[in-house]
């Protein structure tokens, strides 16, 4: 991940190694940057603080702890580099930003209302909360938390519904992130009289005139979305990040499984592993197949595959103990129990039909 | 004359940033808070008008000073108030509450004597403005109604 050290600070000269130590020292005085105090109160900075005034951005980096939200992005996110570089830059512009100002030179704050295109499963929801998260750390909004609607929650029944409704979920969004699913539902090309239109003009206005008050992020189907933003003009400029989320490969997938088992406190025997990668494989050329999601309901699976397993065994011997590594492991057969490896479909509705075989 | 009560009455009127401090800490107390406008500011009267429902899931007092600045714009010649209730003991209860606008111009009050029995006297306040209908009070710009 680019370092948010990187960026030109043209005030700021490369941190040194000298500089790294004294950061240590610097901890207890948190966020200060040393300006020479003779320039402090004069009021063209731009003009009047030397061009070679010092600012210790290490420390502010710091003291910011923004590298910790980022490195745990990092480490709980499989793939996605893209998304995290881009995360990772704004960081960095916010951080800049912050040290300008205590050098006095105002810029407007950025616009930060994004929007998260992507198959089912690639992480938008995920990533919007750490993206409050990061923009809470950084000073950006207030409280960073999470407020996730869709057009039910925005539009109302009938005339006079709408506004009092959007206005609702504007209020409880403010000083955070709020996260609209599928937001192209609000705009319905073929009735012009459909209510979405008073939620969207709230939205743009919204946007623009309390932009510090709170970020939107608009999420769906790259295809619907792209044709949503030429529905609405206005829309899409106001939008100041248009992030794409990939598809995962197998690879990642497998990794975003293991963390899964670990996070449960399950762990795969090596056979099972190379049955779930072989799975996975399988069930991404299927319809349906919904990335992330897809892994979680999978492990669902085995897990009650597995739970099963271990009752049918106690169930057959009378008397039979199992021990922690039986109520960890995953066993292979687990896995070969799906209907993927019959050439059946797995679907992720479905979990009853994929434990009748 | 400037009516002042609840909270903060011995203060000069909250400038925005102080009332949105206030309602921030309403906030993180997990107080609710609530917007309130009347024309008849007699400090018995405890029925002031609400203001949209109270706001029981906010994060941030942003939403809320929204509240108050629309409030302002439909009633500009009333009185504002911004109520926070405290439901921790089961029961709604006024845990802060201070004015957040008034009208331009205030009139005040006449104390009233009335002769009693025995050359007892009692005394009440009469409000200048109530002497003018419901919704015709303080109106030194729009008459708009309560």
């Amino acid at each position: 991940m680019a370092s948010p050290e990187a960026p030109e600070a043209p005030e700021a000269p490369p941190t040194g190694p000298g500089m790294r130590e004294d950061l240590q020292e610097k901890a207890s005085t948190y966020g200060r940057v040393e300006v020479d105090e003779r320039f402090a109160d004069l009021d063209d900075p731009l003009a009047e603080v030397p061009d070679d005034a010092e600012a210790d951005l290490g420390s502010v980096i710091n003291d910011s702890r923004v590298q910790e939200v980022l490195d745990r992005l990092d480490r709980e996110l499989v793939g996605l580099v893209e998304v995290k570089r881009r995360v990772a830059e704004i960081a960095a512009l916010l951080l800049i930003d912050r040290v300008r100002r205590t050098m006095g030179l105002e810029s407007e704050a950025p616009t930060l209302h994004m929007s998260f295109t992507g198959n089912p499963g690639t992480g938008k929801t995920t990533v919007a909360q750490r993206m409050g998260e990061v923009l809470h750390k950084l000073g950006y909004v207030r409280r960073g938390h999470l407020v996730t609607v869709s057009r039910d929650d925005l539009v109302g029944q009938y005339v006079g519904h709408t506004a009092p409704k959007t206005r609702e979920v504007l209020k409880r969004a403010m000083g955070g992130v709020l996260f609209i699913d599928e937001a192209y539902h609000l705009y319905r090309v073929d009735n012009e009289r459909d209510y979405g239109q008073e939620t969207v003009e709230m939205l743009l206005q919204v946007m623009e005139n309390q932009r510090s008050d709170l970020v939107v992020i608009m999420a769906g189907y790259a295809d619907r979305m792209n044709r949503f933003f030429s529905d609405v003009p206005g829309l899409s400029s106001r939008i100041g990040h248009h992030i794409d989320f990939p598809d995962f490969e197998v690879d990642e997938l497998m990794g975003i499984g293991q963390l899964m088992v670990a996070q449960q406190n399950y762990r795969f025997s090596p056979d099972a592993e190379k049955a779930f990668q072989d799975y996975l494989s399988r069930r991404m050329e299927q319809p349906r197949f919904a990335n992330g999601r897809s892994v979680r309901n999978a492990l669902d699976r085995l897990r009650m595959r597995h739970a099963n397993r271990l009752w049918e065994a106690a169930s057959e011997e009378q008397g039979r103990k199992v021990t922690k590594s039986d109520l960890v492991t995953i066993q292979a057969e687990d896995v070969m129990k799906s209907r993927v490896f019959e050439g059946g479909e797995d679907t992720d509705e479905d979990t009853d039909g994929a434990e009748s075989r | 004359m400037q009516i002042t009560q609840g909270t903060f009455s011995y203060l000069p009127p909250l400038t925005d940033e102080q009332i949105t401090a206030q309602i921030q800490y309403s906030i993180d107390n997990s107080w609710s808070v609530q917007v309130e406008f009347t024309d008849d500011p007699h400090p018995r009267n405890v029925y002031w008008d609400m203001w949209g429902l109270p706001m029981f899931e906010l994060e941030d007092a942003a939403g809320a000073l929204d509240e108050v600045n629309r409030c302002r714009e439909a009633y500009p010649n009333h009185y504002i108030r911004v109520t926070a209730y405290d439901a921790s003991r089961g029961r709604q209860t006024t845990a802060l509450q201070f004015i957040v606008h008034r009208p331009a111009e205030e009139p005040g009050f006449r104390l009233e004597r009335q002769e009693s029995h025995d050359r007892a006297l009692r005394y009440t306040l009469h409000s200048y403005a109530a002497e003018q209908p419901h919704g015709q009070r303080y109106h030194n710009g729009s008459g708009d109604g309560g």
